[in-house]
């Protein structure tokens, strides 16, 4: 089932640093929760069509109109939710190296 | 008057119009409940007393003039689960990720409330992101049943189920991805309430798996749970899967018993079901059936394979709702990053509890290059079939019937080493999220366990959008059920 080598590439893909200990136990129980997700593959579902979502819809439209203006007096307190920020401005690591 | 805090709904709405009692004195008996009991319980993360009472007051003045058409919850005191937003307070979800954040708008659900003039208590505890059956995975705490206080609420509603249960409030919003409204309902003894997917907007509502997701009421009879459900229900801009609508309620007199045809699937009673928990449901079901209900046995030939593909579906869209927890918008950051990746890594790796890491993980792992076929397409395919075993078998009978939950609450610690042991709570729960129908939990009984008297849940499931059909029956036989 999972090695820990998979177990640390699929961390790394999740942006999760994993502690030792951690690598050691969900390697452990995923491997226990893929062996008994298994059992799907007795359903012959050769000739069924997935059923992707919740509902029966399609594609869901609207007007490209603002239909609300809850978050326009708020937009103060979006900004404020960023834990690293100057003025009205989001701060973030460099993205590129030098 | 005293303990008004133990009346339901509907006496309240009634005392309330007498003036047997004002707003202030109904909200000042569940914050009183609240600051004798709830210490040990612990089912609030937040209490907003002063705020209560002042929304309280002003419930008062509205109802003093006498006016007509007062809206339904006016001066009603309601709890509400701590991953749907209200606007200006803490909405944690139980999750050391979000502990400082702080709400910028109101869910529609909370809107819809604050519109029929109910009165906030405060926030209640849930397993992190609502991923668990216990609320033992709250990054603040476990919460106690206050049927038997070594034992589990159940969750990941535990907080607004017990709060319920022990008349910390008058009713109660929870949200039901794979059970987390009926089981802990089943669990405390209270009723819970899944409606249809795409009854009740879901906007607002910190999103764990979105084509499951649904918000519903928690309460202490099914009559309170359909006037809760009329409050929040109906369609929402903001929630593309809503229904235009909204879902009649048909009054009591609309059917009797007698022409009620409940279906009692053969897989539901079988191997993983506590006999005690069996026989007090096939006596209650026994009790309907003198009533007038006609029972019938049914097939739901793929209910073995609904964990399995409920555990597919659910980690793959958590990776992807939970990505969005990366340190720069909102939630917590990490002080050690040096560069932009760490910033990621390590506020998650601090912020996510064990069980959503186990998650977003597997979720990761299902939704990558090669696997995608085999594991998600393949659930999606048989969440196909178990819609259709539904579909035909409501095409014969009104209602399917079982247990909520395979054993009534269980002790601290008990299931959380084997992560699959806690999964199996839910073997009756997620089939009904999977194909998107209505279900409802009532107080099936007590069985005892070590010599204490445990509530049981009785699940009953609809046809979709037939919502005010199971609510009306539900309250039809909610005093048949129980000796």
């Amino acid at each position: 089932m999972l090695s820990k080598k998979e177990v640390e590439h699929i961390a790394r893909l999740a942006r999760i640093e994993l502690s030792e200990d951690e690598k050691e136990k969900y390697e452990k129980d995923l491997s226990a929760i893929l062996e008994f997700v298994e059992k799907l593959n007795e359903v012959d579902t050769s000739k069924v069509e997935p059923l992707t979502g919740g509902t029966d819809f399609k594609n869901i439209y609207r007007e490209d109109r603002q239909v609300s203006k809850d978050l326009e007096k708020n937009q103060a307190k979006m900004i404020e939710a960023a834990p690293d920020r100057e003025q009205r401005w989001i701060k973030v690591k460099k993205v590129f190296n030098d | 008057m005293t303990d008004l805090n133990k009346l339901t709904i509907v006496e309240a709405q009634q005392g309330l119009r007498r003036k047997d009692f004002s707003s202030v004195e109904l909200v000042t008996d569940c914050l009183e409940e609240i600051k004798k009991g709830d210490e040990k319980i612990h089912s609030y993360l937040e209490v907003f007393t002063e705020d209560a009472l002042k929304q309280a007051q002003k419930a008062d003045e509205l109802l003093a003039d006498h006016k007509k058409n007062l809206p339904a919850l006016l001066g009603i005191p309601l709890a509400v689960k701590d991953n749907i937003l209200i606007e200006g307070r803490k909405c944690t979800a139980g999750s050391k990720i979000l502990e400082n954040f702080v709400a910028p708008y109101d869910a529609t659900v909370v809107t819809k409330l604050k519109n029929q003039g109910a009165i906030l208590l405060g926030k209640t505890n849930l397993d992190e992101f609502a991923m668990g059956s216990s609320t033992e995975n709250s990054a603040f705490g476990q919460t106690r049943n206050p049927r038997d206080p070594s034992r589990v609420p159940g969750g990941s509603s535990g907080g607004s189920a017990a709060a319920v249960a022990a008349n910390f409030c008058l009713g109660a919003l929870g949200s039901d991805t794979g059970g987390s409204i009926r089981q802990p309902a089943a669990l405390c003894g209270v009723v819970g309430f899944k409606p249809t997917y795409g009854a009740v907007s879901r906007h607002g509502l910190i999103a764990m798996a979105s084509s499951l997701d649904q918000i519903g009421p928690l309460t202490k009879t099914a009559r309170d749970a359909s006037i809760l459900f009329s409050a929040i229900s109906g369609g929402d801009d903001f929630d593309s899967t809503g229904a235009k609508s909204k879902t009649e309620i048909p009054t009591d007199e609309d059917f009797s018993l007698a022409n009620i045809k409940i279906g009692v699937p053969r897989q539901y009673f079988a191997r993983g079901l506590d006999a005690k928990v069996e026989k007090t449901i096939r006596s209650a079901l026994d009790r309907l059936e003198k009533a007038g209900a006609t029972l019938k046995e049914v097939d739901l030939p793929h209910t073995k394979y609904a964990l399995p593909a409920y555990y597919i579906i659910v980690p793959a869209e958590v990776s992807a709702n939970l990505a969005r927890f990366d340190g720069i918008r909102y939630g917590h950051h990490s002080d050690q990053a040096r560069d932009l990746l760490e910033v990621y890594n390590l506020s998650r790796a601090f912020g996510f509890g064990a069980e959503v890491k186990r998650r977003i993980i597997l979720g990761t792992y299902i939704l990558s290059a090669g696997y995608y076929d085999a594991y998600y397409l393949k659930a999606q395919k048989v969440r196909k079939l178990i819609k259709q075993d539904f579909a035909r078998v409501l095409e014969e009978v009104d209602f399917i019937a079982g247990p909520t939950a395979p054993n009534p609450a269980w002790r601290f610690g008990e299931k959380t080493a084997d992560p699959l042991q806690m999964y199996l709570e839910d073997i009756y729960t997620v089939s009904v999220n999977l194909a998107g129908l209505p279900a409802i939990s009532l107080p099936g009984g007590l069985v005892e366990e070590d010599g204490q008297k445990l509530p049981i849940g009785i699940q009953f499931i609809g046809r979709r959008f037939d919502d005010g059909k199971l609510l009306s029956f539900a309250s039809l036989v909610e005093n048949l059920l129980v000796v």
